[in-house]
């Protein structure tokens, strides 16, 4: 269990610092590049740069229209997770219109949003993620942990149903691997939850201010009960399955722990709104934002630093300096003073004037459309490159510190774990995971915490079901309540993307938006060096990422620095470039073709 | 035209263009039929075929994947489908710098556009498909006040532009492309390569005649509302959606009929308006999204004194169907109309 892959020699020459780039990367949405430079005398990666190769223009092109339309046009930043923007957007409206909607809207925006977690790290994880840890890869890139793999025998063998953990490798291989198919089949299943909910995936169409226009039934919720219970079952595998790969990549390869390794530095902006607190005030804000069923905050080196979304909102800054825009310093200020009478920042995205300005790439200079956002710690007064560990990761961690989430005996946040129980099902006993805050903020734990929070997603999800079917049986059936747009006013939005923070920031003047920016999580990953040089997760992840593959420079597959920027689960409509060489030689790397076999 | 039977086809699938790659996403969810179905072979009579798509590739990424991309260009992927999403940015409009790329370019170290790329492999391709609205008419990206100057496909390549083979270019719009739409669509495509079909037929705006000849009202459950001039005045309510925005009259999608997936989900027929996004006249034409189509004023008026009426005839007639007939009862007489002998 416990043998240690013996790592061949670098073939490479003494202190030979080779550039590769990764561009695009692949198994990820949008477009990323990443550029990097290896020692493989070290054996270890030493600068590394992340590039988005992709420019669209929202906050340009939202200028001027009706705000109602924000959420419907928001939506389409995103191709995999539409409807958390969506989602965020129409809180965003909810604070400018001063409209609450029904209790049962928000259960039934749960009950859609807990799906599309369920989906969608379900379908990362299994079928993008899982190509980095299946068979074929593990073969093609160390061959030494292949052959451990298959005498290692897997420790809850009895919970998932495979031996050794070169049968779970093998089962993930792309469409010939077993789990391989039954995730993307599951991804379906719970795709149709979301459709129950939400109308259609992955831009929703029963999204409004004010509610959904779902019509609630009990049919509505059966359909969705059912369907939920399958994927419950489906949970008490996949937990334990990736617990056992990832743990044998601790013990496989010492010194993992490191890949994708960077300081604790995370940030959720909290999720699923509890509509017996959440008013949508931004002068309540902090109350109903410590009611959400994940709990927002920033945690920097373990410490919990605030769960307060005021806190949260006025710390934010969007830097420059290495992406290609004009600065707005001297642009208009929309929002000197928040509700509250606190201080707004020119470099808050409710003052951005957002102006491009098209350039060659110059990775000394300006090399990426994505910009730098920052969290201004007060205390010490520097600009956080927070991190969203892929989402999950923070959402956990945040959650389990602040120790606030107690729902219906379903998940319970004790302030250093979270833990889930999820009920008995057709075929399984009931099941209580526990996650515990590990020791580390590395590649492995962002993949680990994500079949956590499925799990964690599917228990929210019964206890929306429980509280909208009580609101069903006692005849209170409206979804949506009516508002009237103001002339003046201005929200925010908080919410939790599938794969980590996101805020909406909206400014109407004259009953048409002024000013509207969307912070999804993808620009906080990432984000490039800013003006003070400080880089950006990714590329402050895969630096000093140890290289574990065993093939040398001529045959190198990067997959520990794939593994590190994949933990991530990065989506810009944004990729990762790779050349081999001293700079000056470009290889071309050969790899099998992805589908059938002839 | 039609080539003779082949082997095997490429699908090299740009994902570069101005999009969100929603439609990537959107296929993984289809099952009529699913890419596995497609990919495994389990549908009979298709050639192999090579799927190279970047969410979905097993390469890591960089030259490894990109090596289709300059095979492709070379000719050396015979045939292969060429399958553009999101919408295509105008590169011309600025001095320097890239609004989409894919790549680097190798004697410049910098990006290759996606224009670019678009350029090198549309007279390579057996057939070129537009996946999406972005990249079908433009869509979003293209929306008045746009910097990048997007338009799609055909506004790029020309109206009336056809691959070497003969095909015009195929459009299969949706923001995002319903699911089974494309995978059909595809379907099509191989059997006519595979020389088991004639030319797809396609509309004059490109779209596959089968797939998009309806509107929303013709598939929408909620249309038997409007015929009855029952009108829903909130969101939520499970009447007609035409008064709080809904286009599906006059926009031509399958959607409300098929279900988003697996029959499930949809638009106005649970509770989403229609806002036109399978047209090419999206999303201006349509906004803003919440208001009253212009033209639904009169019709619904109309529709209205007429729905009404007949509506209110319906329910006399139905209160009369809600009770049972008048000889089912206890008692010693039998009142059914039969003449016992007992």
């Amino acid at each position: 269990m416990t043998t240690e892959v013996r790592r061949q020699a670098a073939p490479a020459e003494p202190g030979q610092i080779i550039e590769m780039a990764w561009d695009p990367i692949t198994r990820i949405v949008g477009s990323l590049g990443i550029y990097t430079k290896i020692d493989f005398k070290k054996r270890q990666v030493v600068e590394c740069y992340s590039t988005s190769s992709i420019f669209r223009g929202y906050s340009i092109f939202l200028k001027g229209k009706d705000p109602r339309d924000a959420h419907f046009i928001t939506s389409r930043i995103c191709g995999i997770c539409g409807d958390n923007h969506a989602t965020c957007s129409v809180y965003a409206q909810n604070m400018a219109y001063g409209v609450k909607p029904p209790a049962l809207g928000e259960w039934i925006l749960n009950l859609g949003e807990a799906a599309e977690y369920m989906f969608d790290h379900n379908i990362f994880q299994e079928n993008l993620v899982g190509v980095d840890f299946c068979e074929q890869m593990v073969r093609e890139t160390n061959p030494g942990v292949w052959e451990l793999a298959q005498k290692t025998e897997a420790p809850h063998a009895k919970d998932h149903g495979y031996r050794t953990i070169a049968d779970i490798m093998r089962a993930l291989n792309p469409f010939t691997g077993e789990f391989y198919r039954e995730a993307l089949q599951m991804s379906r299943l719970t795709r149709e939850k979301f459709c129950l909910m939400e109308g259609r995936h992955v831009h929703p169409s029963t999204l409004y201010p004010g509610g959904v226009g779902t019509v609630a039934t009990v049919q509505l919720f059966t359909d969705y009960l059912v369907r939920l219970m399958k994927y419950v079952e489906f949970m008490k595998k996949v937990v334990p399955l990736h617990d056992d790969l990832f743990d044998f990549f601790y013990q496989a390869l010492p010194g993992y722990e490191k890949v994708g390794q960077r300081r604790v530095l995370l940030g959720c902006w909290g999720s699923f709104q509890d509509p017996e607190v959440c008013d949508y005030d931004y002068r309540t804000m902090e109350k109903w934002g410590r009611a959400m069923f994940v709990t927002p905050g920033v945690v920097v080196d373990g410490e919990l630093v605030t769960t307060s979304l005021v806190d949260i909102n006025l710390g934010i800054r969007i830097l420059l300096g290495s992406s290609y825009y004009e600065d707005w310093e001297n642009e208009r200020t929309f929002v000197d003073r928040d509700p509250l009478g606190n201080p707004v920042d020119q470099r808050h995205p409710w003052n951005q004037t957002t102006i491009p300005k098209p350039q060659k790439r110059d990775f000394k200079g300006k090399y990426s459309w994505v910009m730098s956002p920052r969290w201004y710690d007060k205390r010490t007064g520097q600009y956080l490159a927070l991190d969203t560990g892929g989402g999950p990761l923070a959402r956990l961690w945040v959650t389990a510190l602040a120790g606030l989430v107690d729902l219906g005996g379903y998940i319970k946040a004790t302030g250093h774990s979270v833990k889930i129980r999820l009920p008995k099902t057709a075929l399984k006993p009931e099941v209580e995971f526990e996650w515990k805050i590990p020791k580390w903020s590395n590649a492995l734990e962002r993949d680990r915490a994500r079949s956590y929070f499925q799990a964690y997603a599917a228990a929210v999800a019964l206890y929306c079901v429980e509280k909208a079917l009580a609101e069903i049986r006692a005849g209170r059936t409206k979804t949506w309540s009516d508002f009237t747009v103001p002339k003046e006013a201005i929200g925010c939005g908080f919410h939790e993307a599938v794969r980590g923070v996101l805020s909406h920031h909206l400014v109407i003047e004259d009953g048409k938006i002024a000013n509207y920016h969307p912070y999804p999580p993808t620009p906080w990953n990432a984000s490039v060096r800013d003006i003070y040089g400080t880089p950006g997760p990714y590329e402050d992840a895969v630096q000093n990422t140890p290289i574990f593959e065993e093939n040398g420079p001529d045959k190198f597959k990067g997959i520990d620095i794939m593994r590190a920027v994949r933990s991530f689960d990065p989506c810009l409509p944004c990729g990762v470039h790779m050349y081999l060489g001293d700079g000056k030689e470009l290889q071309v790397v050969h790899s099998p073709t992805f589908g059938r076999v002839p | 035209m039609t080539r003779t039977r082949v082997e095997a086809v490429h699908i090299v699938w740009i994902t570069a263009g101005l999009g969100c790659d929603g439609d990537s996403v959107s296929i993984t969810a289809a099952s009529q039929p699913s890419l596995e179905d497609v990919i495994l072979g389990a549908i009979p009579g298709l050639p192999r075929v090579y799927l190279h798509n970047p969410v979905l590739a097993y390469e890591l990424g960089g030259d490894s994947f990109m090596t289709w991309w300059y095979q492709a260009e070379r000719g050396e992927l015979d045939p292969f489908v060429l399958v553009v999403e999101g919408s295509v940015p105008n590169e011309r409009i600025k001095r320097e710098g890239y609004w989409a790329a894919l790549g680097t370019d190798p004697a410049t170290g910098q990006p290759i556009t996606t224009c670019e790329w678009i350029d090198r492999l549309a007279p390579k391709a057996w057939a070129v498909v537009a996946i999406g609205t972005c990249a079908t008419y433009g869509g979003i990206h293209a929306m008045q006040g746009n910097p990048t100057g997007a338009m799609g496909l055909a506004d790029y390549l020309g109206q009336g532009w056809k691959s070497w083979a003969g095909i015009p270019i195929v459009n299969v719009p949706g923001c995002p492309v319903q699911p089974d739409n494309f995978m059909e669509t595809l379907l099509y495509l191989l059997y006519q390569a595979a020389g088991l079909a004639p030319m797809i037929p396609l509309d004059d705006l490109g779209r596959p005649t089968w797939l998009f000849c309806r509107t929303v009202h013709e598939g929408c459950d909620r249309g038997s509302y409007y015929e009855q001039g029952d009108f829903a005045t909130e969101y939520g309510a499970p009447q007609c959606l035409v008064k709080l925005g809904c286009w599906g009259p006059v926009v031509q999608c399958n959607v409300p009929k098929r279900g988003w997936m697996a029959g499930i989900g949809g638009c106005p027929n649970v509770g989403g308006i229609c806002i036109g996004c399978t047209m090419p006249g999206f999303p201006d034409k349509f906004m803003p999204f919440m208001d009253e189509p212009p033209g639904a004023k009169l019709s619904t008026g109309i529709a209205g004194a007429y729905g009404g009426a007949i509506r209110a005839l319906r329910s006399i007639t139905k209160s009369t169907l809600n009770k049972e007939p008048s000889w089912r009862r206890k008692g010693r007489e039998l009142a059914t109309g039969y003449q016992p002998r007992w």
